[in-house]
């Protein structure tokens, strides 16, 4: 193993971390504000790959101009399944809606299945993100460099949101106590709507960087995905949004190192992430950086 | 003026509100009193569209607001300040303080109002910077106070702000609710420390199982045999 080799797993860590990142955010972030584990988040991920391949191949949209309306589409459906499936059972047992959302992550992969088809679909690869950097000997994909700058900045925007605007402050408060964030004016539902949509947005970028680097999409491609980004916020402590990045990380680079040093193990990623998550858990039941 | 008719409210089979009437008159203290469980706080529900009304009425200034949602009835002018104080532990007191004015787009005016809450209550802008989660028991029920004011409210309603604290700070908050009164808020306050309420009252109601069981001006509720007997000790 050389240091350039070293550095190109590496670089691949930390995309596919980025990618685990964005979607673990989007459990934290609908955990935190509702205490919903949205079983359907992975899904709307598989979802978000399909809005874009139908862009391209349906409607001839420029790759670009698909991913945007991805995006779009992806926030409008992570909405219209919170007003469908989960408010009206706001008031409900936690349990209820958590059967829905299982519910609605078996429709949406049935609903994929019986639309789209059950076979791989090839997700377009843009010529321009294809081609190879060479850094001083560590060849790095254009795609895995463009995908680090974009999470980035995805990140520093999420954060801006978060912590400095007032639909932030309401999140954050709706987060502690919906009664009170009530009392202060707070309008619950569009703060509900809004995370929603940012949650799927997160998911949807995630999906487009996924299916650039794993370029076959099919209805049951999000379970996986999902998975492991769940057990990233776990890992992370849910509600927690440096924590789901930090879940991320850990999973994106065991992924990658498993392949890189131990490529005889690697079938047992799943085995290997899932045991972390025990550990983790075993000594910090809230996750690294959960609250109890 | 806000005005409450034949208000009834349940949970489930739980009868919390038998039919109770009282009017607050713009300008004034009003106090509620009564024992554990008579219906106060779900009275201040009530009227802030927390819980659902039943039958009855409630009005500001002659418009039905039964069973708006809390936001609008914030945007009224209604605030209030809820058992146990509920800060945010989580946001700084200076966050806290934002939410409270969370439908104001007024800048400045913003900025006044957070002055004057601290003048008020000195020690929270020396605390400016700590989450709400680490300030003392009396200092989270000025930040309640004081992020109700925020959203500068005509009606202030608080439902119980002295309990559980030491005598000291309750005079000290006391003091503190007269003078919001002066600045010219009107003031629906709840009690079950009920000396201190009627004396500052310009009116008083006393609750009993979802029941007004007797009403009249506070200085002569204080000297009611009833009230005696089962609130001030007798
Ligand atoms: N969320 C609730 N569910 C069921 N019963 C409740 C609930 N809240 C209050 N109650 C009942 O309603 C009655 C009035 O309660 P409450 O308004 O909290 O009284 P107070 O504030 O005067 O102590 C009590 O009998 C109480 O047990
Ligand atoms: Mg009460």
């Amino acid at each position: 193993m050389t240091w350039t080799l070293l550095l190109q797993h590496l670089a691949n860590g930390v995309a596919l971390g980025f990618v685990f990142g964005l979607v673990a955010i989007g459990y934290t972030l609908v955990y935190g504000v509702v205490k919903l584990v949205n079983f359907a988040h992975g899904d709307i991920f598989m979802m978000a790959s399909f809005f874009v391949y139908y862009g391209i191949v349906l409607f001839s949209f420029p790759w670009w101009f698909s991913f945007v309306c991805a995006i779009f589409l992806t926030a409008l459906l992570g909405i219209s399944i919170e007003k469908v499936a989960y408010k009206p059972l706001r008031d409900a047992p936690r349990i209820s809606s958590l059967c829905s959302a299982i519910g609605m992550s078996f429709l949406l992969e049935n609903f994929a299945t019986v639309v789209f088809g059950g076979r791989q679909k090839p997700f377009y690869q843009p010529q321009i993100l294809s081609k190879t950097l060479d850094i001083g000997g560590v060849r790095i994909q254009l795609v895995t460099v463009v995908t680090i700058l974009v999470s980035v900045a995805a990140l520093l925007f999420l954060n801006y949101l978060v912590y400095r605007t007032r639909m932030g402050l309401a999140m954050r408060a709706l987060a502690h106590d919906f009664d009170t964030a009530r009392l202060m004016g707070i309008n619950v539902d569009r703060t509900i709507t809004f995370t929603f949509a940012v949650g799927s947005s997160l998911a949807a970028i995630s999906a487009i960087f996924w299916a650039l680097r794993y370029p076959q999409i099919w209805p049951f491609m999000g379970v996986f995905p999902g998975w492991r980004a769940f057990t990233a916020a776990i890992i992370g402590g849910i509600g927690s949004i440096k924590g789901a990045m930090t879940g991320g990380f850990l999973i994106g680079m065991i992924s990658i190192m498993l392949v890189a040093f131990l490529p005889d193990l690697a079938g047992y990623r799943d085995a290997f992430i899932f045991m972390m998550l025990v550990l983790v858990l075993l000594f910090k039941p809230t996750g690294l950086f959960g609250e109890a | 003026m806000l005005e409450v008719k034949d208000l009834h409210v349940s949970y489930g089979a739980i009868k919390a509100l038998k039919g109770i009437s009282f009017r607050v008159e713009k300008g004034s203290i009003v106090t509620l009193i009564g024992s554990n469980g008579a219906g106060k706080t779900t009275t201040l529900k009530a009227i802030c569209g927390l819980v659902k009304v039943k039958s009855g009425q409630i009005t500001l200034d002659g418009d039905d607001i039964t069973n708006k949602p809390t936001n609008e009835i914030v945007s009224r002018k209604i605030t209030m300040v809820p058992e146990g104080r509920r800060i945010f532990p989580n946001l700084t007191v200076y966050e806290n303080l934002l939410v409270g004015a969370y439908q104001r787009k007024d800048k400045e005016g913003i900025k006044q109002d957070m002055e004057w809450a601290f003048s008020l209550f000195p020690r929270l802008k020396e605390r400016i910077n700590q989450k709400g989660g680490t300030l003392s028991g009396g200092e989270q029920q000025m930040l309640a106070i004081a992020r109700a004011l925020m959203s500068r409210p005509d009606l202030l309603m608080l439902d119980e702000p002295s309990l559980g604290l030491a005598p000291i700070i309750v005079e000290e908050l006391f003091m503190v609710i007269e003078k919001i009164h002066q600045e010219g808020k009107t003031i629906l306050l709840i009690e079950q420390n009920a000396y201190a309420a009627l004396n500052i009252a310009d009116y008083g109601y006393v609750l009993e199982t979802g029941q007004i069981a007797l009403h009249g001006p506070g200085k002569q509720l204080l000297g009611n045999e009833r009230v005696k007997q089962a609130y001030l000790g007798g």
